[in-house]
């Protein structure tokens, strides 16, 4: 992964200069370098908040066991998407968690719970440094986007007078059904062939 | 108009069943909740250097306007196989970073019209995944794994799925 992300930070950033180099627009770049850390910090003192109130408040789900109950709901279905993880660890109510909230479009609150249940899977890892199948399974679940509820997309299409706002839904939901069956499989078949060499 | 109603509803809804639910359960509510939120301050600022680094080469590369070109240049490919150019961009930005495809998304619906077909389908291509190396990198960086296995792989094809499955449902759901 390291390896991966040194290789396309650098090519971005290479390529990036490079072009703008070639093309004359150089300016842009170093108003970018120059003026964007404090648009980043914008971005990250926006989730923040977010991510502080969302941690607090599942915090007390957990604590009132709420987390292990929706888990239990859950159960019957991870058991065949998580076949390797024991039953009843503790991971399993963040997926679930992380995975409900994701479901209802906030995504920034979902990271916390993300974290926490790729450092609760962590304690079943033999080998700290490789990614465990169900690790690889629940990103592969969270990258493919689990959104029935797609919030942000929804504000914006009313904001710029969409007909019907909401109409987005239909394509949206069915979008992201067909995209998260495909990748829970593509994982399967990619996991039986990276096992094999 | 009812699903933004039940959009409104949900988050409140299911503050206040977590919150009463626990007080049924005798939890110290307040205490358990000022924990928590320590740790999600400590969670977030420790998820910044990815963030920061994330976005700083993501913009460098966007505001360079290359893959505009790349993609104007191989018009006559695209057309070939019916895709329209104007999505490339955002479906190349989508895997990398949700705040840019977000921001590209704005500037197609502007620019096309948000009832076009260019603006639905950049509407439903947001919607439909989610960035995979954001994703893969933070979560993966969290816990310091440094070997993946198929991780990247199976999150870029299932983009790529993203992609056309869009372009599909679009043309066929709205025509």
């Amino acid at each position: 992964m390291i390896q991966m992300m040194n290789k396309i930070w650098g090519v971005f950033i290479i390529v990036g200069i490079l072009f703008s180099l070639f093309s004359g627009n150089v300016e842009v770049i170093n108003n970018e370098i120059i003026n964007y850390p404090s648009e980043i910090l914008e971005i990250f003192l926006s989730m923040l908040p977010l991510m502080v109130i969302w941690s607090g408040i599942m915090n007390i789900a957990k604590d009132a066991k709420l987390l292990d109950k929706i888990a239990n709901f859950m159960m019957p279905l991870f058991r065949i998407i998580f076949p390797d993880i024991p039953k009843g660890h503790e991971s399993l109510g963040y997926i679930a968690s992380n995975l409900t909230i994701n479901m209802l479009g906030i995504h920034n609150a979902s990271t916390p719970f993300g974290l926490k249940a790729m450092k609760s899977l962590n304690e079943l890892n033999k080998d700290k440094k490789v990614a465990t199948r169900s690790m690889i399974t629940f990103l592969v679940l969270n990258t493919s986007g689990v959104t029935i509820i797609a919030t942000d997309i929804i504000a914006i299409r009313s904001m710029y007078g969409a007909v019907s706002p909401t109409m987005i839904l239909s394509t949206t939901i069915t979008a992201t059904i067909i995209t998260t069956i495909f990748g829970l499989v593509m994982d399967r078949i990619l996991y039986k062939f990276w096992r094999k060499r | 108009m009812i699903l933004i109603k039940i959009g409104n509803f949900l988050i409140p809804l299911v503050v206040l069943l977590i919150i009463i639910y626990a007080i049924r359960k005798k939890v110290p509510i307040y205490d358990s909740f000022v924990s928590g939120a320590k740790e999600g301050l400590e969670l977030a600022i420790s998820v910044l250097p990815y963030l920061v680094a994330m976005l700083f080469a993501t913009n460098i590369l966007l505001k360079s306007d290359i893959l505009n070109h790349i993609f104007l240049a191989m018009k006559p490919f695209f057309d070939f196989i019916k895709v329209p150019v104007e999505i490339l961009p955002m479906a190349v930005i989508r895997p990398i970073s949700g705040n840019a495809s977000f921001a590209v998304m704005i500037e197609l619906i502007k620019t096309f019209g948000v009832d076009s077909f260019i603006g639905r389908l950049a509407a439903t291509l947001q919607g439909s995944t989610d960035t995979t190396i954001y994703v893969l990198s933070l979560y993966f960086g969290s816990i310091g794994i440094k070997k993946i296995g198929h991780a990247m792989w199976a999150g870029l094809l299932t983009d790529l799925v993203a992609v056309i499955v869009s372009i599909i449902l679009v043309s066929v759901v709205f025509g």
